[in-house]
This record gives C-alpha cells, sequence and structure tokens, in this order.
C-alpha cells in the first residue's frame, strides 16, 4: 500500500506539473513576457503543492493507521500472553507468517481472527490514508490552480521553498552529529558511574577484563587510557611523518614540476591508494611490512615484535599520502599565476619560488589536508588490529605491540559481554575520548586556516 | 639628490648632442606559440635611460615582445623564440647566460598587482635576498627603505613594513611591486600595462613615479592608454598584428606620424 502511495503520489506531481505548466502558457497566450514567473515554475509550484500535501498526510496519518491496525489485531488477543513488548511482538511474528502462508502448523482459532483483523484492518487504513492524500492534493492542486495568472509570483514562492529544502538537508546533516554524540554520551556518563573519570583519563593501566563471575581470578578490570592514548599517538606521528613529506613532496612535483600528461597518469593512479579497503592494507601490513621490518631489526641485533607500531604507522603512513598529496596539489595548484611569473621575474628559480612564495601562500590549504590525514589516522582501526596488536603496552618504542583507541572498541564490543558491564561500556567511553579528539583537531585546523587566510589572500 | 639631478641634467645634454646610447637591441624576433605566430621579425632599439612605449591594439605582440626582454616567455612551453635580443650588446638568450641573473639585471611589473603574501618589508627584500645582495640585516633595511621610498610608497607605509603587502591599495600594491623590482638594482624595468588596474589617481602616482625613474632606470612600458604614452615615454612604438608599423619619438609619433594605421590608432578610429 504505502508503494502504490507513492507511485500515485509521483504521478500527481509530474501531471500537475505538467497541467501548471500548459495552464500558465495558455494564460500568457502569444505573449509570454506577460507572466511574472516562467510557465515551468507555475508547474513546479503546483506539483509542490501537491507533493508536500500527500506527504503530510502520509506522514501523520501513517503512524495513527499503523495503531488503530494494531489495536484492532490484539483486541481479540488473551491479554495476558500481550502484557509486555515481548509478548505482543511475539503475535505480530505470528500474525505477519499466518498472513504470509509460512505458519508452522494450525493457529488458534484466536490467532486466526486476530490475523483476519489485522489484514481488513491494515488495507482500510490504507484505502482510507490514499484517499485521504488524494484528496487533500487535489484540493491543494484546486487552490493553486486558481492562484496561476500573469501576476501571480510562482517563482518567489518555489526559490522559497527550495531554500527550505536546502535548509533541511544541512539540518539532517548537522542533526546526525548530534545525535550521534548523544548516543555516545549517554552510555559515557553510565561508565563513569562505575569507573572514576580521573582514573580513566590518568590510569597507566589498560586491561578491561572484569569478573562475570564472583569467583573469576585475574579480572581486576583496570581501565586507565593512558597506554591508548600514547599507542595511538605514536602510531598517529609514524604515520604523519611518513604521509607529511612524503605526500607534499609528491603535491610539489605534481604541481609544479611534473608535465600536464605525467600528472594526468600519476594523480588518478595515488588516489587509488585512498581506495583501496584498509583491511587489504592491514594484510599487507601484517604480513608483508611486519615481517620486513622484524627481519631487518634481527641483522641490526634489534628485538622487534611480530606486531609493531612501526609498521602500522608505516602502511597507515602509506594509506594516507593521498589525502595529503591530492589536497596539496589543488591547493598549490591554486596559488595564482601571478606570483609565480612575479617571482620568477625577481630572477628567483623554479625552486627558491616555491620555497619562497608558493608552499607560503598554500600554508593554509596544506594545513588543512594534514589535519584531514591525521583524523583519518587517528580514526583507523583495521591497519592497526592486523598489525600493531592489541597488547595495551605502555611504551614509547615503536618496535612494540602497541594499541589504540579504535582497536579497543572494536575489541571490546565483539564477543559475548553484559551490556551493562564496565567493560562494554568503556568502549563508549573511548569513542567519546576520540570523538573529543578529532574534535579539537578539527578546531585547530580551522583556526589555522582561518588565521593563516586573512593574511594570505 | 640634488647633485644628482644635475648630473642628469648634464648627461641629457650630452646625450642629445650625441647618438643616444643602446641598452637592448631587437633584431629580427619573431614568436610562435605552438603552431601560431604572434610576432613578425621584429626589430627594436631600446635606448638607455628613456621610456619606451609599446602601443597597439590587444593581441598585436606588444606584451609577447617585452616578454621576450627578460625571458619570462621561457615559462611557458609552447613558447618559441627566434631572432636576437642583446642586452648591453651580450645576447640575453645565449646559453651561457644565466637566466636567473638576467632578470636581476631586467625587472618587470605586472598588469594586476601581485605582491608575494607575505609583509611589505618581506616583499621588498626577496630579491635581494635571493640574490644574496644584502651583508647585513641593517644593510638589508637600508635596501627596503631605499627602493620604497624612490617607488615614492615609504612614507605611506614606514609605520606598517611588517603588514601583509595584500592589505594594501591596488595602486598601493602596484608601487609596492615597483619597490621590489628596484630593490635588486636593475638596470632595466619592463612594465606591462602597470597602471590597467589602478584608478585615475593611482594612475597619476605610478607615472609620476616612472617619469621620476627614468632617471636611474631604463623603462619599457606597454600601455593601451595613449595619453599615458603621451605623458610618460620619450619613443613609442606602434605594434600591429605582430609587426611594429612605426618607431619614433614620442612627440613626433603624437603630433606628425607617418604611418597612417598609427594616425588611426592615435586618434581613436581603430583598435
Amino acid at each position: 500500500m504505502t508503494a502504490t502511495y507513492f507511485l500515485i503520489l509521483a504521478l500527481l506531481t509530474v501531471s500537475l506539473f505538467l497541467v501548471g505548466r500548459q495552464r500558465a502558457s495558455s494564460l500568457a497566450g502569444a505573449e509570454p513576457s506577460s507572466l511574472h514567473s516562467l510557465p515551468s515554475y507555475h508547474g513546479m509550484f503546483l506539483a509542490a503543492l501537491i507533493a508536500l500535501s500527500m506527504l503530510l498526510v502520509y506522514v501523520l496519518g501513517a503512524p495513527l493507521a499503523n495503531r488503530y491496525v494494531e489495536a484492532q489485531a490484539l483486541a481479540g488477543i488473551d491479554p495476558a500472553t500481550i502484557a509486555d513488548g515481548l509478548g505482543r511482538s511475539a503475535v505480530f511474528r505470528d500474525i505477519h507468517s499466518i498472513l504470509a502462508g509460512t505458519y508452522a502448523g494450525t493457529a488458534s482459532p484466536e490467532l486466526a481472527n486476530a490475523a483476519s483483523a489485522y489484514s481488513s484492518a491494515v488495507s482500510l487504513t490504507g484505502w482510507l490514508l490514499l484517499i485521504g492524500g488524494v484528496a487533500l492534493a487535489l484540493a491543494a492542486a484546486m487552490m493553486g490552480f486558481r492562484l496561476i495568472g500573469p501576476q501571480f509570483r510562482a517563482r518567489n514562492s518555489v526559490e522559497r521553498l527550495i531554500k527550505y529544502v536546502l535548509l533541511a538537508c544541512s539540518a539532517i546533516a548537522v542533526l546526525t552529529t548530534i545525535g550521534i554524540v548523544f548516543s555516545v554520551v549517554f552510555e559515557t556518563i553510565q561508565f563513569f558511574t562505575k569507573v572514576s573519570p580521573i582514573d580513566f583519563l590518568f590510569g597507566l593501566q589498560w586491561s578491561p577484563q572484569t569478573a562475570i563471575r564472583a569467583d573469576q581470578v585475574g579480572s581486576s578490570g583496570a581501565f586507565g587510557i593512558v597506554p591508548l592514548v600514547v599507542g595511538t599517538l605514536l602510531i598517529t606521528v609514524i604515520a604523519i611523518a611518513v604521509a607529511g613529506p612524503l605526500g607534499l613532496f609528491a603535491a610539489i612535483y605534481m604541481a609544479e614540476y611534473a608535465s600536464p600528461r605525467t600528472r594526468a597518469i600519476v594523480k588518478p593512479i595515488l588516489e587509488i591508494l585512498a581506495g583501496v579497503p584498509t583491511v587489504v592494507l592491514g594484510f599487507f601490513a601484517a604480513l608483508t611490512v611486519a615481517p620486513f621490518i622484524r627481519g631487518w631489526g634481527e641483522t641490526f641485533g634489534l628485538s622487534v615484535s611480530s606486531e609493531s607500531a612501526l609498521a602500522a604507522g608505516l602502511v597507515m603512513g602509506m594509506m594516507i599520502i593521498p589525502f595529503v598529496s591530492s589536497l596539496s596539489d589543488d591547493v598549490i595548484n591554486a596559488v595564482p599565476q601571478s606570483l609565480r611569473d612575479g617571482s620568477y621575474a625577481m630572477g628567483a628559480t623554479k625552486s627558491e619560488t616555491i620555497k619562497k612564495v608558493i608552499l607560503p601562500a598554500a600554508l593554509p590549504g596544506i594545513v588543512s589536508a594534514f589535519m584531514l590525514a591525521i583524523s583519518r589516522a587517528v580514526g583507523e582501526t583495521m591497519i592497526v588490529v592486523m598489525a600493531a596488536g592489541l597488547a595495551a603496552n605502555l611504551t614509547f618504542n615503536p618496535l612494540e605491540a602497541v594499541t589504540t583507541f579504535t582497536v579497543q572498541i572494536k575489541t571490546i564490543l565483539v564477543g559475548d559481554q553484559e551490556f551493562d558491564s564496565a567493560k562494554t561500556l568503556s568502549a563508549f567511553a573511548l569513542g567519546f575520548v576520540l570523538f573529543f579528539f578529532t574534535l579539537v583537531l578539527n578546531f585547530i585546523a580551522l583556526q589555522i586556516v582561518k588565521r593563516y587566510r586573512e593574511q594570505y589572500d | 639628490m640634488n647633485m644628482l639631478s644635475e648630473v642628469d641634467v648634464e648627461k641629457k645634454l650630452h646625450n642629445s648632442s650625441n647618438q643616444p646610447a643602446i641598452k637592448m637591441k631587437g633584431e629580427n624576433v619573431s614568436v610562435f606559440y605552438g603552431a601560431k605566430q604572434a610576432l613578425f621579425e621584429v626589430s627594436l632599439d631600446i635606448r638607455e635611460k628613456e621610456v619606451t612605449a609599446l602601443i597597439g591594439p590587444s593581441g598585436c605582440g606588444k606584451s609577447t615582445f617585452l616578454r621576450c626582454l627578460n625571458r619570462m616567455n621561457d615559462t611557458i612551453s609552447i613558447c618559441k623564440i627566434t631572432g636576437n635580443i642583446t642586452l648591453d650588446e651580450r645576447d640575453i638568450y645565449d646559453p651561457k647566460i644565466d637566466v636567473v641573473q638576467l632578470r636581476a639585471r631586467i625587472g618587470m611589473v605586472f598588469q594586476k598587482p601581485n605582491p608575494f603574501p607575505k609583509s611589505i618589508f618581506e616583499n621588498v627584500a626577496y630579491g635581494p635576498r635571493i640574490h644574496g645582495l644584502v651583508k647585513s640585516k641593517s644593510h638589508l633595511d637600508e635596501i627596503v627603505e631605499k627602493s620604497l621610498q624612490r617607488a615614492g610608497l615609504f612614507a605611506e607605509v614606514k609605520d606598517r613594513l611588517h603588514e601583509s603587502g595584500t592589505g594594501l591599495s591596488g595602486g598601493q600594491q602596484q608601487r609596492l611591486c615597483i619597490a621590489r623590482a628596484i630593490a635588486v638594482s636593475p638596470e632595466v624595468i619592463l612594465m606591462d600595462e602597470p597602471c590597467s588596474a589602478l584608478d585615475p589617481i593611482a594612475t597619476a602616482k605610478v607615472e609620476e613615479l616612472i617619469d621620476e625613474l627614468r632617471q636611474n632606470y631604463t623603462i619599457v612600458i606597454v600601455t593601451h592608454s595613449m595619453q599615458q604614452a603621451a605623458r610618460v615615454s620619450q619613443r613609442t612604438a606602434m605594434f600591429h598584428l605582430g609587426n611594429i608599423v612605426e618607431v619614433g619619438d614620442t612627440e613626433m609619433m603624437f603630433t606628425s606620424p607617418t604611418e597612417k594605421r598609427t594616425q588611426d590608432y592615435i586618434t581613436g578610429r581603430f583598435g
């Protein structure tokens, strides 16, 4: 029924668009300029009236209809079986399978009655909704149709509507962010009732195993995130140390030295690197890079664990090269040619021009490219899971195994745990800290960009 | 300053009695952008310490010729140049000539003011720094101050030398670019329509400046404004369709041109 409803909505919208346009152009006759708005704006005005009124009926009517259907279906059922939500949903599952003809065994008469009540209620409300929607739509169309005329400012109305549609789209993005924050915040607050925030933020040990049974041993549960902070920072620093220079120099080559043909080939290839799934990069880190580093370390007599921060950091660095290079390349290209000419005319060489004029001018964009890359590195999970290990070592030695926020969140939430245990809830607290961290990072980046943009423009 | 101008007056008198010295000389210069030829065997002498104006309708090749004089066309990969251009009787397209040194001797000012996104001080200090002309901080200060003074900008900006050069007005920016160009003490200054982005008052200031700079520098200026050519230049070359139609003393060109095309262009009948 829903599909039919929206099909009719679409049909009515399109046909009323045509009607409105036709009406407006026939009113205009031989003199199209006598209309205030172009005929298609009149059509769009009518179409918008139809679509909006039908959507309104659906949005308001559908929940009411649903409630009515449920009440009808449950009317004949023993109140005891539907006392709680679980019982009710069980009844509805049965009704659905009876209607689909997949019910195992024979249904009790009570259930069969409920099913037929359900189906008749569904079709009744469906028809009511459809009739109501179409009636309102046609009423709106009639009203709109009368408005159409040379003086009617259809364009202004349509453009105002477009503004609201655009507003709604950006509101959805903002509200989603707020929703994400709240979904994490509530669990985090719950976590902090079990573990003190001081212990969480400044504790030096991370071992989130809590005892499920009272007699279990070795599961004290320590929730100090310092080792995770150190591990995350260590890997991020390695990644940026790899991606920063490589990406920036690649960008400078592409923007300033490469011929247009080379650039047209090299740039897309570099960008492919950004599209490699991180799981695949994780294989590469764990199976190729990590053993290589271990072998290399052994030749120098260093002890390297088979999962190391260095391996994960290196591969993550490779992953974020395209973020740095592609964005930096764009901003370097955006530096006006007149600045280059000015510098060359002063007798500067190419490298002097790049160093002293182009890079300073492109700095805000380059900084934001770096920040984006850092955010990406901080939030990356798969490579670290596969290559850096799970051990929460508090170490600055890149040759040892470390762990990060994201890896711990993933590890905690995979597997069987009570949902209200400190261990599970700690994942949300970690997520919150991570979110906060990247937020601060973005804020700093924005400030830097803003500050330098005023100066370099 | 007085001393200088006296010397200069003497020099001028001296020059007018003799043939003026030739600073740069273009002979049979042709320029190709890919398959398209933009200049056809153009020859032009640039006299020392005079302002030479290049005039002509859009697309006539005057800017192209100007950009050959400091080899700025080198930065365009499809551009090919034939013929001969000399500076003090040395071929500037000689492979032995370092383009970096050449451009230190031949400065350039562009159509649109293009100060670097740096402070006013750093803009002027840019050239002396890259060419290693400074021995000490105080020496650099001196060069910057002198250049800004010569460009007639020092009084306006002396309290904000460390603010961004891009924050100046259009006319000030253009004078900053001139200060930047003269900070490396070039012998020749090329100007590619330096006033086309400026308002009349700023234009008047820049023109006044050009007239003063003539005492120390050889100047070649491309301009679309007939009045400007008449006001600031001593010699004028009229370009049309990649050729030089006529070259001569500015006064002559504007009062009694020999070519009909020059006359038509100057009086506004075409172009």
